[in-house]
C-alpha cells in the first residue's frame, strides 16, 4: 500500500505548476477564453516542449513512458488553473485510441504529431438522440471499395474548432443501439464532406456541431476491428473520466481554499463569517466531499488497467462521486462568497461552471449510477 | 376549510386570462429579461397602468384595484401561466408602499405617479461592499448641510441601476448611534452630479447588477422619507414585502411544465427521459415540494387577509421558493445532456449566433448559474434561517 508519488512524478507536478503559475493566471485565462481563437497555440507548444503531450506514450512511441498517474497529475494542475486547451481530447482520448487500438502504422503516423504539439484532435462521438449512450449511433460508415463512406451528425464536439483531426464513431452494421457494429475512424477535419459550425461553451471552451456528408476515408482510417469498436470506446472514455476526475479535484481544491480564506476575512456582524457554526459545518462538508473525490480519483486511475467489469465500476463510481461533490462544492463556494461568488470577475464562478460541465461530459451522475449498478 | 375557488373567483380568472391573452405584446412572448431593452421591459407595465391593474396590492386610494387577496393570487397565477414579463419590484413593490405608508403628502404627490406610470425607474440602494447579510452595518454617509444632505459612499448589487432614474437609499445619518438607529431613508435622483454606475457582469454573462458610487452627492432634505434616523424601520417594512413576493410559486409551476416538455423530448435509448424512473421521480419530488409551498403561501395569504401581515414565517417562502427555483434549473441542465454545454449569447459574448440543441434548451446552464443568486439576495437563506430560529422558534 503506497499512495506517495515518485520523484519523477513530483518533478512533473512541479514543472506543470511553475508553467501555469507563470503563464496561466486567472485574468489571462479569462481574456483568452473570450478571444476570437479561444485558446493559445503558444501554450500548447510549451506543453509539447515540456513533454506534457508525450507523458502517457511509451518511449518506443516517442513518449515519456508515463501512465494514468502522470495524466492525473497534469490534469489536477490543469483543473486548478482552468486550462482550456484540448489536452483530454488530444492526448488522453485520441492518444488513447492510437495507443490502445491503433496499428503500428497508425501509431507511427499520428503519435509524433501529438507529442510534438503539431496536431490537435477532437472526439466526435455524441449524437443528439443518443444522450450518453456511446452505442446509440445514427452516423454510418459504409464499405466503399477498400475504404468507407461516412454520413451523419455529431453533437457538441469539444475542442473541434481547434482540431485538425477527428476520432469519429460510426455504425458499420447492426441496429441503432447494438453493441456490435460500432467502428472507430480517423477523419481529417478538412476532408471533403465534413462541415462544422463552431460555438463557445459555458465553461469558456469551444465546440462544434459536425456534419459528415459522403466523407470518404481509406481503409487505414479504421482503428481496431470493424464493428468491434465499442469496448475500445468504453475503455478510452473511462480513461477520459479518470482524467476529468483529476481535473475536478483540482477545481474543488481551489474552491475550498478560496472559500475558507474568504470566510476567515469577510466580516459581518462584527466577526469573520467563518466563526458561524452553520458555515463551519458547510465548509467541513465541502472538505469531506473533496477528500472523497481525491480517493475516487486515485482509485479510478489505479484501476484503468484492470478487467472491464472492475474498470467500469471504478470509472462509474468516480464519475458519480465527482458529479455530486462538484455540484455541492461549486454551489456552496458561490453561496459562501455571497454576491462576489456570482461575478464573472472572480474565479469562483468559473470553477463552478467547469465542475457543472464535467458532470455532463461522458455521462452525468444518473447515467453513471445506472452503469455502476448494472456492472456490479 | 376550502381550497377551491368560488364561481365569482373563477369568473374573475376567466376575465383576467382573456385580458392577458388579448393584450400581452406578441413580440415579447418567450423573451428573457436579460436580453430585453428598457422599453421592452416596461411595455407590459405600461399596458397594465393604462388598464389600472399595475398595483393590485396597493390601497385603492393610491391606485390599487381593490381585489381580494385571492383575486391577487389568481392574477399572479395567470401572469405566470402566460409567462408575461415580471413587473419590476423596485417602484411597485418596494419604494411605492414605503412612500404611501411613511411619506408625506408632498412626496406621495411627487413620486407615486411616476412609479405607477413606469416613467420613473427605481433602483435599490441597500447593500454595500462591506454590508451584505449584515445590512445595518452600512457606511454610506449623509451629512445634513442646510436644506441638503451630502452623501458619500458606495452601493453594490444594484439591480438594473443602469436604467434607473431614482434610487431609494439607506444612508447613515448618525455615526454615533447604535447601528440600526442612525440610518435614514433617502430618495436620490440618479442624474445628480457625483453618481457613477459601474456594471458587474455575472458568471452567466449578463449585466443585471451594478456598483453605484456616490461622491459628494447633494440630495434635497425634502427627499428624506419619514424621520431622520428612523430609516431602519422603513427598510425592514420593505424587506418584509420583498420576502413575501419571493416564493414565485406560479412561475415555478410554469418552469416545471417547461422542464417536463424538455425531458419529454430528450431520449434515453430511444425512450423519453421523462419516462425514466430516475428523472421522473426527481421531477415529481420538486413538484411535491412546490405543491406544499403553494398551500403554505395560501395559508400565509389567508392569514394576511384576516389582518395579520406577513410575519417572520414569510422566510419559509423565501427559503423554499428559491430552493425550488434553483432545483428546477438544475434539473433542466440535467435534462438536456450534452447540449447544456452550449453558451447562449449574452451581453459579454459577441458573435455567437449559433446556439444548437433541442427546442427550449438554449441558455439553460446560464439560467442555472444565474439562479444561484436567489439564495444569496434578499437576505441570504442562511439569514432567513436565523430569522425563523429567532423570531418563530424563540431560540
Amino acid at each position: 500500500m503506497d499512495f506517495s508519488f515518485t520523484e519523477e512524478q513530483t518533478l512533473l507536478r512541479n514543472t506543470v505548476q511553475s508553467l501555469l503559475q507563470d503563464k496561466y493566471d486567472f485574468d489571462t485565462r479569462r481574456k483568452v477564453a473570450k478571444s476570437a481563437d479561444g485558446w493559445r497555440p503558444e501554450i500548447w507548444a510549451q506543453f509539447a516542449e515540456l513533454g506534457l503531450l508525450a507523458a502517457p506514450f511509451s518511449e518506443e512511441m516517442g513518449g515519456l513512458g508515463g501512465g494514468a498517474i502522470e495524466t492525473m497529475i497534469v490534469m489536477e494542475e490543469f483543473g486548478r488553473h482552468l486550462v482550456v486547451e484540448p489536452y483530454v481530447e488530444t492526448v488522453v482520448i485520441a492518444g488513447g485510441f492510437l495507443r490502445e487500438g491503433g496499428s503500428p502504422a497508425q501509431q507511427e503516423a499520428h503519435i509524433p504529431g501529438i507529442v510534438g504539439g503539431e496536431t490537435v484532435w477532437a472526439f466526435a462521438y455524441a449524437e443528439p438522440q443518443g444522450r450518453y449512450n456511446l452505442a446509440d449511433l445514427t452516423t454510418t460508415a459504409k464499405k466503399d471499395g477498400s475504404g468507407y463512406t461516412i454520413n451523419g451528425y455529431k453533437a457538441v464536439v469539444l475542442g473541434a474548432p481547434w482540431a485538425q483531426k477527428l476520432i469519429v464513431t460510426a455504425r458499420t452494421s447492426g441496429g441503432q443501439r447494438d453493441r456490435d457494429g460500432v467502428s472507430v475512424f480517423i477523419v481529417d477535419k478538412s476532408a471533403a464532406g465534413v462541415s462544422t459550425r463552431d460555438y463557445p461553451t459555458v465553461d469558456g471552451r469551444r465546440a462544434s456541431e459536425i456534419t459528415f456528408e459522403n466523407v470518404k476515408v481509406d481503409a487505414d482510417a479504421l482503428i481496431g476491428q470493424e464493428g468491434k469498436g465499442l469496448p475500445l470506446v468504453e475503455k478510452i472514455t473511462d480513461q477520459a473520466i479518470a482524467a476529468l476526475s483529476a481535473e475536478a479535484i483540482g477545481c474543488m481544491k481551489e474552491l475550498n481554499t478560496a472559500t475558507v480564506e474568504y470566510c476567515k476575512t469577510r466580516k459581518q456582524f462584527g466577526v469573520p463569517i467563518g466563526k458561524f457554526q452553520v458555515l463551519q459545518h458547510r465548509m467541513v462538508d465541502m472538505f469531506m466531499a473533496y477528500e472523497q473525490s481525491v480517493s475516487m480519483t486515485y482509485m479510478v486511475n489505479l484501476k484503468l488497467t484492470e478487467g472491464e467489469a472492475e474498470r467500469t465500476r471504478a470509472a462509474a463510481g468516480a464519475k458519480v462521486q465527482i458529479g455530486k461533490a462538484g455540484r455541492f462544492v461549486g454551489q456552496q463556494a458561490v453561496q459562501l462568497h455571497g454576491g462576489m461568488g456570482m461575478t464573472d470577475e472572480l474565479n469562483v464562478g468559473h470553477y463552478f461552471k467547469r465542475l457543472t460541465m464535467i458532470d455532463t461530459q461522458f455521462g452525468n451522475v444518473d447515467y453513471q449510477l445506472k452503469r455502476y449498478s448494472e456492472a456490479a | 376549510m376550502d381550497m377551491r375557488f368560488s364561481p365569482e373567483e373563477l369568473a374573475f380568472r376567466d376575465e383576467v386570462r382573456e385580458f392577458i391573452a388579448n393584450n400581452y405584446p406578441q413580440e415579447l412572448r418567450g423573451a428573457r429579461r436579460g436580453e430585453m431593452s428598457k422599453e421592452d421591459i416596461l411595455k407590459w407595465h405600461r399596458i397594465l397602468y393604462k388598464k389600472g391593474w399595475v398595483v393590485p396590492h396597493w390601497p385603492v386610494e393610491y391606485g390599487g384595484t381593490g381585489w381580494t387577496i385571492t383575486q391577487r393570487y389568481i392574477w399572479n397565477e395567470e401572469n405566470a401561466r402566460a409567462e408575461t414579463t415580471p413587473l419590476l419590484p423596485f417602484g411597485l413593490s418596494m419604494v411605492g408602499p414605503v412612500i404611501y405608508t411613511f411619506g408625506n403628502e408632498e412626496q406621495k404627490k411627487r413620486f407615486l405617479p411616476g412609479i405607477l406610470s413606469g416613467d420613473d425607474w427605481w433602483c435599490q440602494g441597500y447593500s454595500e461592499p462591506g454590508s451584505g447579510s449584515d445590512l445595518a452595518s452600512l457606511r454610506t454617509k449623509a451629512v445634513r448641510e442646510g436644506d441638503h444632505y451630502i452623501v458619500n459612499g458606495s452601493k453594490t448589487w444594484t439591480t438594473l441601476a443602469q436604467h434607473a432614474d431614482w434610487m431609494f437609499c439607506l444612508v447613515r445619518t448618525d455615526p454615533n448611534a447604535k447601528q440600526q438607529e442612525g440610518i435614514s431613508f433617502l430618495l436620490i435622483d440618479m442624474k445628480t452630479p457625483g453618481i457613477t454606475v459601474r456594471p458587474i457582469i455575472t458568471m452567466d454573462g449578463s449585466h443585471e447588477v451594478n456598483e453605484v458610487f456616490l461622491e459628494e452627492v447633494k440630495v434635497p432634505a425634502e427627499n428624506l422619507i419619514g424621520e431622520e434616523n428612523k430609516g431602519w424601520t422603513y427598510a425592514k417594512f420593505l424587506l418584509g414585502n420583498e420576502r413575501s413576493g419571493i416564493a414565485g410559486v406560479a412561475r415555478s409551476k410554469k418552469a416545471i411544465e417547461r422542464l417536463k416538455k424538455l425531458a419529454g423530448a430528450e431520449l434515453v435509448d430511444g425512450k423519453p427521459l421523462m419516462k425514466t424512473d430516475e428523472f421522473s421521480r426527481k421531477v415529481a419530488e420538486v413538484e411535491i415540494d412546490l405543491s406544499a409551498l403553494e398551500v403554505t403561501e395560501l395559508r400565509t395569504l389567508a392569514a394576511e387577509s384576516r389582518g395579520r401581515g406577513p410575519g417572520p414565517e414569510a422566510s419559509i417562502l423565501k427559503i423554499k421558493g428559491t430552493e425550488i427555483q434553483q432545483r428546477i434549473t438544475e434539473l433542466a441542465v440535467e435534462a438536456v445532456g450534452n447540449y447544456a454545454l452550449v453558451e447562449a449569447p449574452r451581453l459579454e459574448v459577441t458573435g455567437n449566433e449559433f446556439v444548437p440543441g433541442p427546442e427550449g434548451s438554449q441558455g439553460l446552464a446560464q439560467d442555472y448559474f444565474n439562479m444561484r443568486k436567489t439564495s444569496i439576495y434578499g437576505g441570504s437563506n442562511e439569514i432567513q434561517h436565523n430569522i425563523i430560529a429567532k423570531m418563530v422558534l424563540g431560540l
